[in-house]
């Protein structure tokens, strides 16, 4: 068989008829914000501000993506990453003392990240170990450890919010590499990383064979508990990799922020073509689906007299209108 | 008024591309006992469906005592007189014996509410037409297997039906219980009621049954009275083929290797005191009823049960087989009784159904999978097995029952160490053509050096496939013989239950 | 039924550790079993044990409605600021609201039954919207309530005062409710052959429908009365309450579910009983109340809820895991020759 390297390319971008749709979709997106609000949308201002929001919801959505992948969902990686900037925050605070050299405090605030990360990893194993350990269904165990997160949360902050950090942890999050944004770059590292994952290792394949049937992967002798274990870490470490942007962005962190962005996440997740039922999607989906929301969030906000809570009308109906989509072109095929 | 009960006319049925049903033609009188015959995969538990009215046909139509029923659903024909007692017994497990039994028939009734006294009444009568005694309170996921169906049987009897249909009623009852059956059917049939039978275990339908329909592939092969059927001739429809298949020989090589030994193995609730061993080349039949512990010792030795004493020695050393990844690095690969379920995964492409057990050994240190060393061996195995299909991406779900049935042949062919290769029920719904191939290759791969185990309950499949066949009754290895000792009947009378 | 299948059941656990937490409490405090302490409890769990007894019907169907707050606020919000004054009798407040939430409901019992979607993420979805449009359109903001319900939500049934410290505890008439549709449910789970589809449908879908059952319907009458009951229960909270906060039953889903699951009802469907929502409604309000009177802070009190929903789901996944695990093959005693 001799396939060239871009004929193999294109295959797989034929194959994957839902990123060709979800390209399209952000085309039309993009062509309707300038249409509408040429002049607004299509500024070095609007931009800037539209790619300082999407990273944080945008690494929680891959998170979910994960859950959802292998069949099961994360209720709780919004309070992950809430739960590890927290402790983070306090390690820093902790080990900041006063006039220590601006080279210290970097080190420091470094320092704090990987406790962040860290605590990621041990909620994500936390969950990954309620589900394929006892057996708990990913829903009640993901929910029962929301409550625990945001509970320890909600004790180390004393229910309000946690200030009071050296400004150089905003210059680092806020700042830039060259001209790019360092969330941005988080942002793309790690989804360059899991997205690799999903799609070219055996993990990525285990899980999204997992997520089809886990009754036949145990027929086939993998190891349903590390896998699902190992998700959940991998969700973590995303979950606390906002975590991070948040409290960098804020300079504060609280216990319950960002308390919509689960359910958005779920759209943009399931909007980037991983199947709600498990096994089937990838990030290159979730990261445009990211992208059309980000647009869509920014245009509305460029109408005054939309309330900001109709956008969760918006957001709930296209998760339905997109799960049904999905559902008749997916019948569709199957007719065939 | 008809004289037919059921006249089923140029019914087709699609799944997907698959033709399950390619215009067939059925007809049953009242009070007769009527038997469907076919092999595996031929068609029959579709049409069943259709009739019962769970499946639309894609075209033909359904008449049911002189009426043409153009959408006909379950309701309806419940209360046209249709019962059945499906093959997967379709039963209630989070309900109790008692509901389970009385439901239906207050469904049918237009039952608004709960009547402990009426579902009592229902239920002591349904249990009183088979002589079966069993607690009403209980839960019916604690029964065995061998209940259920008893309980799914007296439940049919219950209804006023017209038609009864029975799609392999009797893989778990004994002997002693068929018995009740066949004089229960007998009872029916005086009444004027039709019994359509579906089994296929030949002495039972020769014994039961008046008239023969034989599908085979989708399609009517005969229609007639069992007077006019030898065994012959009921092979010849049923496989297709005037000579039968050859029978395996298996002639011991000096010096054959045994690969497997089993000594005194035990796991609770399964199955006590199993000893048995398996030589290269050679391919081993177990047979029993559902339920007698076949199922469990097979899943044992592959590692999804662990056993609670005794040995597994493979090529003469004790292994250790604690979980099925220790089984597939011992060599064992296990062909699993529910394909979908447990064999498949229906949603993912068939070239990863093929490749699992092997993407480990086709990536690099960090896991990245080598696509292109994947995709050739995915390749040689869907021509080796002659798999047929348009594509590896494509979705397994479109693949019919004897190429996915292939496919997971396929995965445990694949391992470079495999010794010992477990086949359950290998031609479960598995079209005809796949099935010779199957068989062919079985024995292909016995001659080249594996041990086969083939755990099935179709009596000819064990006969014409294995050298040897261990009976199992009551979690116990009962008998060993050589099958050129045995014949259909022989073996037939040793795997029941009294 | 005999004592060692009753000793068998979760509802038994449940009720054992509820007696020995309550024992715990009183040791510890000496205010557990005081009159007006125990009518505090009766009172704080009206609201979230009819929103499990919904629930749970949801989940003994096989589905799972995350979208009841939503639901509830929603016909709350909408009848208590739509119809303020309108009516000087409490019932046709209801009844709207009933109404509303019965079209909710169908909404999700359309999407799921007609798509078989996962309930969960469809009803996530529903929620969102039900909430986008109390909060975008209709406006949400604090509101006095009307004074038919006002009436209604004065209305007591028994008051308590303790001897001790003087404090009073009021039960008021929305107690009453919750009994008449604990005990309704009841029949309907128990008694009336719709209960059973709802079970069998939960059980095994392919043999509810073999059997004569109308497996759609059962899943859309389940997701309309779940939403029905929410638009009831909603306008008994803000009457309860004496004020209309449209926001503050968003989130009281998740310990509905889990209040439910602790009680033995199976998130698979087909398993659980009303016996078993009830208790594990009362031990969830229990705990979470009962902590001050411990002299945990209440900042706790959402660490205490995930570890009760963790360890009671961990319960009874490993009795399910046991049962899937469980073989049935009767092994004769003794080899045959």
């Amino acid at each position: 068989m001799n396939k060239g390297k871009t004929s193999f390319n294109m295959k797989m971008f034929t194959r994957d008829a839902n990123f060709v749709r979800l390209f399209i979709v952000f085309i039309a997106v993009f062509i309707a914000c300038c249409a509408l609000k040429g002049s607004q949308f299509l500024n070095a201002g609007n931009f800037e501000s539209m790619v300082k929001q999407f990273p944080e919801y945008g690494l929680l959505a891959v998170a979910i993506g994960l859950a959802l992948l292998i069949g099961g969902i994360d209720l709780s990686a919004v309070y992950i990453a809430n739960l590890s900037s927290i402790i983070a925050g306090r390690f820093l605070i902790a080990i900041a003392g006063e006039g220590a050299s601006e080279g210290t405090v970097y080190a420091m605030i470094f320092a704090s990240f990987l406790v962040a990360v860290v605590i990621g990893i041990l909620a994500g194993a936390l969950n990954g170990y309620l589900i394929s350990g006892f057996g708990i269904p990913a829903m009640l165990a993901t929910l029962g450890t929301q409550s625990l997160f945001w509970g320890f949360g909600v004790v180390l902050t004393g229910g309000s919010s946690m200030s009071g950090f050296p400004t150089q942890l905003a210059s680092v999050v806020n700042g830039s590499i060259g001209f790019i944004p360092v969330t941005v770059v988080i942002f793309t590292v790690a989804c360059v990383v899991v997205g690799l994952i999903v799609s070219r290792t055996v993990l990525g394949r285990q899980m999204k064979m997992y997520g089809t049937n886990n009754k036949a992967t145990t027929y086939a002798g993998l190891n349903n508990m590390k896998l699902v274990i190992t998700t959940h870490v991998i969700a973590g470490v995303l979950a606390s990799l906002s975590g991070i942007i948040m409290w960098g962005r804020y300079s504060s962190c609280r216990a319950d922020n960002g308390s919509a962005y689960t359910m958005q996440a779920i759209l943009i997740a399931v909007m980037g073509g991983v199947s709600p039922n498990g096994g089937k999607g990838n990030v290159q989906g979730v990261v445009l689906a990211v992208l059309i929301i980000q647009m869509v969030s920014s245009l509305l906000n460029m109408f005054n007299n939309i309330p900001s809570a109709c956008r969760q009308i918006i957001w709930g109906g296209l998760l339905l209108a997109v799960m049904i989509f999905n559902y008749v072109v997916d019948s569709r095929a199957k007719r065939h | 008024m008809s004289e037919n009960i059921i006249k089923i006319t140029g019914v087709k049925k699609y799944f997907g591309g698959v033709k399950a049903l390619d215009g067939v033609d059925l007809v049953v009188k009242k009070g007769e006992v009527h038997c469907l015959a076919g092999e595996n995969g031929c068609g029959k538990s579709t049409i069943i469906n259709v009739i019962s009215g769970f499946y639309a046909p894609d075209a033909g139509t359904v008449e049911i005592d002189g009426k043409v029923y153009p959408k006909l659903t379950t309701q309806a024909a419940i209360d046209a007189g249709v019962q059945v007692i499906y093959q997967d017994l379709s039963v209630f497990p989070n309900l109790t014996v008692r509901e389970n039994l009385a439901l239906t028939m207050e469904v049918a009734d237009g039952k608004k509410f709960v009547s402990k006294k009426r579902f009592n009444e229902i239920a002591l009568q349904a249990l009183s037409k088979i002589d079966f005694k069993v607690d009403l309170d209980e839960m019916v996921e604690n029964l065995t297997v061998a209940d259920k169906q008893l309980i799914a049987i007296s439940r049919a009897l219950l209804n006023n039906a017209k038609l009864i249909i029975m799609d392999e009623p009797t893989t778990a009852i004994t002997q002693k219980e068929v018995k009740n059956l066949f004089g229960v059917i007998r009872d029916l049939q005086k009444q004027g009621i039709a019994v359509l039978f579906v089994s296929h275990k030949l002495d039972e339908v020769f014994e039961i049954a008046e008239h023969f329909t034989i599908f085979r592939s989708g399609k009517n092969v005969f229609s007639g009275k069992t007077e006019e059927l030898d065994e012959k001739k009921f092979t010849y429809y049923m496989t297709g083929r005037e000579i039968q298949e050859e029978p395996f020989s298996y002639a011991a090589k000096s010096g054959a290797k045994t690969v497997l030994e089993v000594k005194n193995l035990s796991l609770a609730n399964g199955f006590a005191d199993c000893s048995f061993s398996l030589k290269e080349g050679e391919i081993l039949g177990i047979t029993g009823l559902l339920g007698s512990g076949r199922t469990e010792l097979a899943e044992t030795i592959f590692g999804y049960h662990q056993a609670q004493s005794g040995e597994i020695l493979i090529d003469g050393k004790k292994v250790e087989i604690k979980s099925v990844k220790d089984g597939i690095k011992n060599g064992i690969g296990y062909v699993p009784p529910e394909r979908n379920v447990q064999g498949l995964f229906m949603e993912q492409s068939i070239a990863d159904n093929i490749s699992i057990t092997r993407w480990k050994d086709h990536s690099n240190g960090l896991g990245f999978i080598n696509e292109a060393s994947i995709d050739d061996s995915v390749a040689s195995w869907v021509k080796e097995l002659s798999i047929k299909i348009n594509d590896p991406a494509d979705n397994m779900r479109t693949l019919s029952g004897g190429n996915a049935q292939k496919c997971v042949l396929a995965k445990w062919l694949s391992l470079e160490n495999l010794k010992v290769l477990i086949l359950n029920g290998p031609t479960v719904g598995v079209d005809i053509g796949a099935k010779y191939d199957i068989y062919k290759l079985t024995k292909r791969l016995a001659a080249d050096g594996l041990a086969v185990i083939i755990i099935s309950d179709d009596i000819r499949e064990v006969l014409s496939n294995c050298n040897r066949v261990l009976v199992m009754r009551q979690g116990r290895l009962v008998e060993e013989r050589m099958t050129s000792e045995l014949d259909e009947a022989s073996l037939s009378a040793l795997s029941v239950e009294y | 039924m005999n004592l060692k299948k009753i000793t068998k059941k979760t509802e038994f656990y449940i009720a054992v550790i509820i007696l020995v937490f309550c024992i715990l409490v009183q040791l510890r405090s000496g205010q557990f079993f005081t009159n007006n302490n125990i009518v505090d409890l009766l009172r704080s769990m009206t609201i979230p044990m009819m929103f499990c007894v919904g629930e749970m019907m949801v989940l003994i169907s096989g589905g799972v409605d995350c979208s009841f707050p939503a639901i509830a606020s929603l016909s709350m919000y909408f009848v208590c600021t739509r119809m303020d004054g309108m009516f000087g009798n409490p019932l046709p407040y209801f009844l709207v609201a009933i109404l509303l939430g019965l079209m909710m409901g169908a909404l999700n019992g359309f999407i799921v039954a007609k798509f078989k979607f996962p309930a969960m993420i469809v009803t996530l979805g529903t929620s969102s919207l039900f909430l986008g449009i109390m909060q975008g359109i209709l406006g949400s903001s604090e509101y006095p309530l009307t004074s038919a319900l006002n009436a209604l939500g004065t209305t007591k049934i028994l008051t308590a005062t303790n001897a001790q410290s003087g404090l009073t505890s009021e039960l008021p008439i929305h107690f009453v409710f919750m009994v008449i549709l604990i005990v309704a449910t009841w029949f309907l789970m128990n008694k009336t052959m719709l209960g059973r589809a709802i079970y069998a449908v939960g059980g095994d879908e392919v043999a509810a429908a073999r059997a004569g059952f109308n497996v759609f319907g059962t899943r859309m009458f389940i997701f309309c009365l779940s939403g029905a009951l929410a638009g009831f229960i909603g306008v008994c909270r803000a009457s309860m309450l004496l004020t209309v906060s449209p926001n503050n039953m968003i989130g009281m889903e998740m310990d509905v579910i889990a209040a439910c699951v602790l009680g033995g009802v199976s998130l698979v469907g087909g398993r659980g009983g009303i016996i078993g929502a009830v208790l594990g409604t009362a031990l969830m309000t229990i705990v979470s109340n009962s902590l001050i009177l411990l002299g945990v802070s209440t900042q706790w009190s959402r660490v205490f809820t995930g570890v009760i929903i963790i360890v009671g789901t961990a319960v009874s996944a490993i009795q399910e895991q046991r049962r899937k695990k469980k073989l049935f093959v009767t092994v004769s005693a003794k080899p045959e020759v």
